[in-house]
């Protein structure tokens, strides 16, 4: 299902949320991008992504992974906590903290 | 979305300190005339602990007319006699609802709830030391057009933190009085009921309400942030203990393994705490039993208060020791803050079956009983997971089949030790209780393969900061699950109970005739009308009769044959009942017989719960459909095989 290998990083160092390891650190640049196999309309996944608080300039950082396939994630958003499955966290684009390129090849 | 700050910027402090200064004197308050309050917040605000301050102990727990969402509702009085009518309304982020609980919220606040009264204020509930999201939501609430309080909960913690708060200014921003309150400690009440006053006597202006678009939601964020900056300042040292907790209790092997701890104490404190008092009331009802049998004269009416009500009773509320534990345990992990984090563990187990990581609770409960797993399932919030969750419940291994279980393992399981160190009756109920998760997750599978193709719920949720739960509102919680178990044992379940004890006892034995009496029943007429159908899967006419009172509850079942087989066997069958068994039924049959309860629905509490929870027959009849689908194919492939293999 994910991989760390699937996106390797953008020069601009922007990729999905859903892509990125533990340890990333960065800022949400876009909320709403299709979801591949997501069973929500894009647009629905995408309200219900700005209801929890992912909005453009939030800062995010994963801080735990789950047990199996590294799924689902645990991320720091702004102060809040947030718990998703990296299907959905694929529709938020986030841009990595400059010196943080490292952690996006650290996926694998 | 229309912020619409001209209309009420001079609305935080004038309207409500005029009215505090003109309370309506207490006698003027007419039935009809009550204002009503409703409380709406984001999920742990501290919403319900504020719920639980206002009303105290005087609350009433219903369902919402045609959902089976909770309705909680109590009265409230302030100090000088005022009167109001508070309901605490399920917790959301967003008026644009995305479960059942959040329709009911969306629609109780825009007053287009069909027979709920419109809400004359709404008090904002908020966690202070979580804002972010909830302006979000006031904005959006403020919209709406009806009075509006803000109350900034858990204000001490906040302090604690080092948050600090510009509370006018807010109110200013905002254009809605703003209140700090400490529900646990009931600081702040008269102060927010004072601003809830100010409001109730205003006009409403309701406006009209539409979702909002991505836009919009974006706009409303940067609005909400805007005020958030100005008037909110973090606190320069972060409590750093939810994230140090985290990291132990979200890691990928100790938090499970930590989580794995959790749960077998739970499990032993359901099963050893829960068996000195359910021993007790059995024995209580059974006393009262023989009581009741002592002075009134032998007859039906004798018959019907002894072995249908007093018993019928008797066999729902022995369960309720356990379903106190169970939800003790539930209220606290919640509370606490950890069953969010049991759901991120759980959830890429439970995604394989096609359920929600929030089911896996409602389904470990059910290993005790599945009506609080039933009841247990709506800390989900999508309808259709669910759903899934309750029809696949039952499944799990419930304490009423252990009676089953261990008679029949005992009478025909050799004792003897296999592979050098596994004892064989040991393994087999293992495989008993393996067979019943792994048949769960497949039928959730197959569920949502089939019926639900495609829509998968997302899996997004708030890991709430770690709390110290409040004594009294988990005191307060276990009270309401209790209330609402015995409310249904004494409706819908105590009807079943005696529709069954009707069938096992009328017609009466005719004088002079010989074998049981529940074999002249209806119960045993129907028992002869389906043996045929139960003769391939081996079972024999006392096995079908048996069934039958079974359906009141498993263990029943274990009883009936005891009365089967001990009046019809005569001398030689007074032994213990695993004896006559073992005399009378083949390795096959046996074998049939628990694999027929692995799946076998027979249990009338678990449908009657089932339908207060789907509010639809639909629902429990096509679980009893499969359930029986199932049993009966497990019980056919068991005995042919056995028989096959010479067992």
């Amino acid at each position: 299902m994910f991989s760390g290998r699937a996106k390797s990083p953008e020069s601009s160092g922007v990729v999905p949320l859903g892509s990125a390891a533990r340890g990333f650190s960065g800022v949400v640049v876009g909320v709403g991008v299709a979801s591949n196999d997501g069973g929500l309309q894009a647009g629905e996944l995408e309200r219900r992504l700005l209801e929890i608080g992912f909005v453009e300039g939030a800062r995010v950082e994963i801080l735990h992974e789950g047990a199996i396939g590294r799924d689902p994630i645990a991320v720091r958003l702004d102060d809040m906590r947030v718990a998703l499955r990296r299907r959905e966290a694929n529709a938020v684009m986030v841009q990595a903290d400059a010196g943080e390129a490292a952690y996006l090849t650290a996926a694998e | 979305m229309s912020l619409d700050l001209g209309e009420t910027l001079e609305s935080p402090s004038s309207p409500a300190t005029d009215s505090v200064a003109t309370p309506p004197p207490p006698t003027s308050a007419t039935p009809t005339a009550i204002p009503r309050i409703a409380l709406v917040g984001t999920p742990n605000c501290g919403k319900t602990a504020l719920f639980n301050a206002l009303t105290g102990a005087r609350q009433k727990v219903a369902n919402y007319a045609g959902v089976t969402v909770e309705r909680k509702e109590g009265p409230v009085v302030a100090a000088d006699g005022w009167r109001g009518r508070v309901v605490d309304l399920p917790g959301t982020y967003s008026l644009r609802a995305r479960s059942p609980d959040e329709a009911v919220t969306r629609d109780v606040v825009l007053g287009r709830f069909a027979g709920e009264a419109e809400p004359d204020v709404i008090i904002c509930v908020a966690d202070a030391t979580n804002l972010r999201l909830v302006l979000r939501l006031a904005l959006e609430l403020k919209s709406v057009g009806r009075p509006m309080v803000l109350a900034l909960n858990m204000f001490d913690i906040a302090e604690r933190q080092g948050w600090r708060i510009d509370v006018e200014r807010l109110s200013r921003e905002l254009g809605v009085p703003v209140v700090t309150t400490v529900a646990t400690r009931k600081r702040g009440m008269e102060t927010l009921l004072d601003a809830v006053r100010g409001l109730a006597v205003r006009p409403i202006e309701a406006h009209a309400w539409r979702e909002p678009t991505s836009t919009e939601l974006r706009v409303a964020h940067r609005e909400a942030e805007r005020i958030r900056k100005a008037c909110v300042t973090q606190p320069t040292q972060p409590d750093t203990l939810t994230g140090r907790l985290d990291s132990v209790l979200l890691h990928p092997i100790a938090g499970s393994a930590i989580l794995l701890t959790v749960l077998f104490l739970m499990f032993q404190a359901v099963f050893t705490w829960a068996q000195p008092v359910m021993d007790l009331i059995k024995a209580g009802f059974d006393h009262l039993a023989t009581l009741v049998a002592q002075v009134m004269p032998e007859g039906v009416l004798r018959s019907l208060i002894t072995d249908g009500v007093i018993s019928g009773v008797g066999s729902v509320l022995v369960f309720l020791p356990q379903i106190l534990i169970l939800f003790l345990f539930i209220i606290l992990l919640e509370d606490f803050g950890y069953m969010a984090r049991a759901a991120f563990l759980m959830d890429k187990v439970m995604g394989g079956a096609g359920l929600h990581g929030r089911a896996f609770i409602p389904l470990l409960s059910s290993f005790a009983c599945a009506i609080p797993g039933i009841m247990g399932a709506r800390v989900i919030d999508s309808k259709r997971d669910r759903l899934t969750t309750i029809l696949v419940a039952p499944l799990m291994t419930c304490s009423a089949r252990i009676p089953v279980y261990t008679l029949i393992i005992s009478a025909f399981i050799p004792n003897k030790t296999v592979w050098g160190f596994v004892n064989l009756q040991g393994l087999v109920m293992f495989g008993l209780y393996g067979a019943g998760i792994v048949s769960a997750l497949l039928v959730g599978f197959i569920i949502r393969k089939l019926f639900w193709r495609g829509a998968s719920e997302p899996f997004i949720m708030e890991l709430p900061a770690y709390k110290l739960p409040d004594a009294k509102n988990v005191i307060m919680g276990v009270l309401t699950r209790a209330k609402i178990f015995l409310r249904r044992a004494g409706t819908v379940i105590l009807s079943m109970m005696i529709l069954i004890w009707f069938l096992s006892s009328v017609p009466g034995k005719p004088a002079g005739a010989v074998g049981p009496a529940i074999d002249y029943s209806f119960a045993g007429m129907i028992g002869h009308f389906i043996e045929p159908v139960l003769r391939p899967i081996g079972f024999n006419w006392q096995i079908a009769v048996a069934l039958i009172p079974g359906m009141a509850a498993r263990e029943v079942s274990v009883a009936a044959l005891g009365t089967v087989y001990a009046v019809a066997g005569g001398a030689e069958a007074v032994g213990p009942l695993g004896n006559a068994l073992h005399n009378q039924w083949s390795m096959p049959t046996a074998l049939a017989f628990l694999a027929w309860f692995i799946f076998a629905p027979q249990c009338a509490s678990t449908f009657g719960v089932v339908k207060r929870e789907t509010n639809s027959w639909a629902w429990p009849t096509a679980m009893f459909a499969y359930m029986m689908a199932l049993a009966y194919l497990a019980a056919f492939a068991a005995f042919h095989i056995a028989k096959a293999s010479g067992l």
